[in-house]
């Protein structure tokens, strides 16, 4: 592979988010100004919004959701950053990773000193199956979705692949979302701001208030396993291992290294970047490991001349609980077959050997999918500048990663941040 | 110089006559369970058509119990879930299909490895009417 380097430097100097959730009042565009609220409120030495050039906004479908195609400009107006050039990327569930790595290309070009990198999904105004019908033309339409296929079907597929060829079992996955809940709940931004224990305690309360029989379940594994409180919704994924349908927006602000210290206290630099496609799931060699992720993370070691062994924490793309174990695989955290073994020994937890997902990742935090990318680095931007409050690692954060995928892994791309 | 058409339409064509047909490339010999108008792996226009024995292993698979729409009007859903799968094909390429012939509601029925072979459903009436590939164990 021919190494790639960025022709200038790029740095992240603010980053934002609107609070995740289910927002009947809200559209689009209310909580991508939530978004750049935060960002500008980041920025250590203040930011004119005048000096941003152009925007790259992640949305995947907008279209479907709302009804809304058009979205960039719309956004650039309602932050007051017409006329300049606003474009939308759409790369599935990895839309917003995609358009950082637009916004990357343009400041490392030369083109633009100071851009902003955004994410927006709203995705609660439609009922499921519509949402579901949504989300299925991210697979392939002709060959996929005529057999039924879902994204939780693909991923159940995936899971049984990985299950059958290492001996997994479902605990492993729900040892997922439950490590991802226990994060999220210390995560105020997050649609699950609460463990799996708070789960169990509400549900508990809310059977008692409506004089059903209290459910009584031993400990969260036992939740986890419960067919009335945790459906199935594809086999073997339970609703608990399905990141939600969420409605929110995330904003960044890039500009080139050299301008960095003018807006920050503690840029964070981008020293990696790596983005690959791949075939629908069928024509893929393996059905156990994302071939896109691999690539776009060697893609992105190789720039930064970092080993995976060098990455303090990573937020991956655990759309469902088995993509993040495959996740742990393809970065090269762990082995193949390994990822599960780490996940049931907590070796991505919070404070464990790798932690995965501080956030809350994609299952708690909520994914709202053009903007779960851009999201994703809000988390990096607070654990590499100490900021993270009560879910902050018991080490220093100098190199992290994200790896967001789109799709079954027909997009994946991977950046890599150093805090200079 | 391509000289037939291989479209998806044209591969609907062959389901509706209960015909399971891939594409296969007639420079460097890598087949498709899909029409391909041309070859992904090295570039040819020199495509053919060639009929697969719809034999095969299931590679991997799900329940799904909560459907899309298009499911949900064949009459699917939480009460009557579905399993739907990839089929590694004993020619060589995979292909998706719903999985029928199986009691889903008993997961030992199906299960990775297990051999299966081409069916064919048939959906809506009239102008809608569309044929399906589908899976069910081999005999």
């Amino acid at each position: 592979m021919t190494q790639r380097k960025l022709g200038r430097g790029v740095a992240v100097v603010g980053a934002g988010m609107s609070q995740f959730g289910a927002f009947p009042q809200k559209a689009t565009r209310d909580l991508f100004v939530e978004a750049f609220r935060e960002m500008r409120g980041s920025v250590d030495k203040g930011l004119d919004p005048r000096d941003i050039e152009a925007l790259f906004i992640g949305n995947y479908s907008s279209d479907l959701f709302e009804h809304q195609g058009h979205t960039a400009p719309i956004m650039a107006d309602w932050v007051g950053l017409t006329p300049r050039p606003a474009v939308r990327v759409e790369d599935a569930c990895a839309s917003s990773g995609v358009a950082l790595r637009q916004g990357i290309m343009a400041v490392a070009s030369g083109l633009h000193d100071v851009v902003l990198v955004g994410g927006i999904e709203k995705m609660s105004n439609l009922p499921t199956a519509e949402v579901t019908d949504t989300l299925a033309t991210a697979g392939d339409v002709l060959y996929e979705i005529p057999a039924g296929f879902t994204f939780p079907g693909f991923y159940g597929a995936i899971a049984s692949a990985y299950m059958a060829r290492y001996g997994a079992t479902p605990e492993a996955l729900m040892r997922v979302g439950i490590k991802n809940h226990e994060n999220g709940a210390l995560n105020s931004k997050a649609q699950f701001n609460v463990s799996i224990g708070g789960i169990m305690q509400a549900r508990r309360a809310s059977a008692a208030k409506k004089g059903r029989p209290v459910p009584q379940w031993s400990d969260e594994m036992t939740f986890m396993k419960d067919d009335v409180y945790n459906p199935m919704i594809a086999w073997p994924l339970r609703l608990f291992d399905c990141s939600p349908i969420t409605d929110g927006a995330a904003a960044l602000l890039l500009v080139s290294e050299d301008l960095a210290s003018s807006f920050s206290n503690m840029p964070i630099a981008i020293v990696g970047a790596g983005q690959a496609s791949d075939r629908a799931l069928p024509d893929r060699t393996e059905l156990t490991s994302i071939g896109a992720a691999r690539n776009a993370s060697q893609q992105a070691y190789q720039m930064a001349g970092v080993t995976p062994q060098d990455v303090k924490i990573a937020e991956v793309h655990d759309c469902f609980t088995i993509a993040e174990i495959v996740a742990t695989e393809d970065l090269g955290f762990f082995e193949p077959g390994q990822g599960f073994v780490a996940a049931e020994e907590g070796l991505t937890a919070r404070n464990g050997l790798r932690p995965v997902n501080t956030s809350g990742g994609l299952k708690s935090k909520g994914h709202p999918v053009g903007a779960s990318g851009a999201a994703q680095v809000i988390e990096v931007w607070k654990q590499m500048r100490g900021e993270a409050g009560a879910r902050q690692v018991d080490r220093d954060v100098d190199v992290a990663l994200t790896h967001n995928v789109g799709g079954t892994g027909q997009t994946c791309v991977v950046h890599i941040y150093e805090r200079r | 110089m391509a000289t037939e058409s291989f479209t998806y339409a044209d591969f609907t064509g062959w389901l509706a006559e209960h015909k399971l047909m891939g594409a296969r490339c007639q420079s460097c010999g890598a087949l498709y369970a899909e029409a391909r108008p041309m070859c992904p792996d090295c570039f040819s226009d020199d495509m053919a058509w060639e009929q697969l024995s719809g034999h095969g292993k299931l590679a991997a698979f799900t329940t799904v119990y909560i459907a899309p729409t298009a499911m949900i009007e064949a009459g699917y859903g939480r009460e009557n879930p579905y399993v739907t799968g990839i089929v590694a094909l004993d020619e060589g390429p995979s292909i998706s299909g719903q999985v029928v012939g199986v009691d889903v509601k008993d997961a030992r029925q199906v299960a990775v490895g297990m051999p299966l072979q081409a069916t064919f459903l048939t959906r809506g009436e009239g102008d809608a009417q569309r044929t399906f590939l589908a899976f069910e164990p081999a005999d």
